[in-house]
């Protein structure tokens, strides 16, 4: 099993990212993702940032993927996008079908990410024919689903063809809209937001009238009320999983990288009330069993 | 441009023919249909009633088979589009790439429509969608007009714009809310917010609405109530409760429907499987009316005050919005 760190949901300064992926270079994450997958409006990096961090950790060992936007709408962001898919050195993640257009006729491999629609084997096997090298699942689908799927992977002969992984803690994207959140809070029409994200390094909580943490904002996406943690399901996951990725909320989270890898064979399960991990058991995902 | 009414039943069906829509779109009995819900959609009988009504007035008939299909039930979406092209469906609106490919090697002649529910935003996405051979994509409600208008631009696939509906908030295909609440997904079971996870309940607070055991929103004697689709409930975000999401509201369009013309766009959509017959009739109604008046006058087209009236009526919390196309969600 190999473990990844996913590239920043949230909105941090220059100086946090920086620290945060010093701290990550020295980790034993395997795969690590750079960029911006939420928001076009935020560049504390620009792509050359991106690919200069990219550098540092390849060369401490590091597999590294860039990673790029779910919801394109401007130009810009499809120019922007281009960019990135042609970098010309690291794998990147595709999470929507606009860059895996881009990559396919480029020729070049890989990573389907949990923003696109993939839920078959018939979608997997067009995808490996366009060049897919990995699956990140939809962070909806439960364990069971992805046996299903990938048992039938098996009878298409395309089993061995990508590897697949899975959020294994994080808040989890949930949706994406038109419409800013975070400055629609602060009463701010999105193209006067100044940038407010930054103020919110783990998002804006939505609970319910009666304290439940349901939602948290984060710009144009909304992630889930609770962190996923899949540390007590790894055991379930041998056999299907390739790589578990921490989605980092804090700089803190790259303790979880740890705490996973003690728990591989689940002998050192934590309690998990604070969680979520429903998703995986193919219930509600805020639920904790 | 093709006006295209929602048809939850085959009464609204006729309604939408009577009332002078180019096409309806409709969706079978199951989860092949993102509008997979109780006492909705047809059987096989009136689906051939259906079908046979509007092709007796000359009008198409797009069938939707929407949504994911699931790993070990493949065929039953294969099925759907076969049982499309039986029935004579002029058009299929799919979403799935398998499906879609399904679609694209088996029936190659049976014309193929891009649902919203594949969230294509951007022309590299619609390009990669042509692989399949869809004649139109049906665009996500997360695009402001000048984004439309350079999609229009630079595609050369027809493109349809929803006009008027309720208003998914969340780019369409793109939205996990209602199965992290649930555990059942829009995108695989074909509903959001699903009515058997609804429950209503007289509190001294108010009357409470729940979705499986979560508060949606609470409402006083002198408030409307609506139903807690839950990105429409009132949560708490930094100590006030809010429409954190968005209020309950209403897509419509009417504004800049000369400007849509202007651009080319091949079809409106109505949304609202879900609504009753005579909402499909009023809403159709209208909207011929502005089209009619549109393609007639269109320097000099004006919103008619009785049309607007009309429409707010039929209203989610009877408000509207030009959405996406509003300033200030750009």
């Amino acid at each position: 099993m190999k473990f990844s760190v996913g590239n920043v949901l949230f909105y941090w300064p220059k100086c946090t990212l920086e620290a945060f992926y010093e701290q990550a270079s020295q980790s034993s994450a395997d795969c690590i993702y750079l960029g911006e997958s939420v928001c076009s409006k935020r560049r504390e990096f620009s792509l050359n940032d991106w690919l200069e961090i990219g550098k540092k950790l390849q060369s401490q060992g590091k597999q590294v993927v860039l990673t790029s936007l779910a919801l394109l709408e401007a130009k810009s962001e499809l120019a922007s996008l281009k960019k990135i898919c042609l970098n010309g050195n690291f794998l990147v993640e595709a999470n929507d079908f606009g860059a895996v257009e881009i990559l396919s006729e480029a020729q070049i491999p890989f990573v389907a990410g949990a923003a696109l629609n993939i839920y078959n084997q018939y979608d997997l096997k067009l995808l490996v024919d366009k060049g897919m090298k990995r699956w990140v699942m939809p962070v909806e689908l439960s364990r069971d689903w992805l046996r299903q799927v990938l048992e039938a992977c098996e009878e298409l002969g395309i089993r061995d063809k990508f590897e697949v992984e899975v959020y294994g803690f994080g808040f989890l994207p949930l949706a994406y809209s038109a419409r800013c959140f975070t400055a629609r809070s602060e009463n701010k029409p999105k193209d006067q937001c100044q940038l407010c994200c930054i103020n919110y390094p783990q998002g804006k909580e939505i609970n319910s009238q009666e304290n439940t943490q349901l939602f948290r904002m984060n710009g144009i996406q909304t992630m889930s009320g609770k962190i996923q943690n899949l540390i007590n399901d790894l055991p379930s996951m041998k056999g299907l999983v390739d790589i578990v990725r921490i989605s980092p909320n804090t700089q803190d989270s790259l303790a979880w990288l740890t705490l996973f890898k003690q728990n591989l064979h689940g002998d050192s399960a934590i309690a998990l009330q604070d969680y979520c991990n429903g998703f995986w058991h193919k219930i509600e995902g805020m639920a904790t069993t | 441009m093709e006006l295209l009414s929602p048809a939850g039943s085959l009464p609204a069906l006729r309604a939408a023919v009577d009332e002078g829509a180019d096409a309806v779109y409709l969706g079978f009995k199951d989860d092949t249909n993102a509008r997979h819900f109780a006492g909705l959609n047809f059987t096989d009988k009136t689906l051939n009633q259906g079908v046979n009504y509007a092709h007796q007035h000359q009008r198409k008939v797009h069938v939707a088979v929407n949504t994911f299909s699931h790993p070990t039930r493949c065929h039953t979406w294969f099925d759907a589009v076969e049982k499309a092209r039986d029935i004579g469906a002029d058009v299929l609106i799919a979403s799935n790439i398998a499906v879609l490919e399904y679609a694209a090697t088996h029936h190659p002649d049976l014309e193929l429509h891009l649902s919203v529910q594949a969230s294509a935003t951007n022309v590299a996405a619609i390009n990669f969608f042509k692989q399949f051979g869809i004649s139109r994509a049906v665009l996500p409600r997360v695009l402001s007009f000048q984004q439309v208008a350079n999609l229009a631009k630079d595609s050369d696939v027809e493109l349809e714009v929803f006009a008027f509906g309720s208003l998914c908030i969340m780019a369409e295909g793109r939205c996990y809310l209602s199965s992290y609440m649930t555990g059942e997904s829009p995108n695989t079971a074909g509903a959001c917010s699903p009515a058997k996870y609804v429950r209503w309940q007289e509190t001294p607070d108010g009357l409470e609405s729940r979705l499986n055991n979560v508060l949606i929103d609470r409402f006083q004697d002198d408030e409307k109530t609506g139903y807690p689709t839950l990105c429409k409930g009132r949560f708490d975000v930094d100590g006030r409760v809010v429409h954190a999401l968005e209020a309950p509201t209403s897509l419509n369009t009417l504004e800049i429907l000369p400007q849509l013309k202007n651009i080319s766009i091949s079809a409106l959509k109505i949304e609202g499987r879900q609504r009753s017959p005579t909402y499909t009739r009023q809403v159709t109604r209208v909207w011929r009316q502005a089209i009619d008046l549109v393609n007639k006058q269109p320097e000099n087209f004006k919103v008619k005050a009785q049309w607007n009236q009309c429409l707010s009526e039929l209203s989610e919390g009877s408000q509207t919005t030009l959405g996406a196309y509003e300033r200030t969600w750009q």
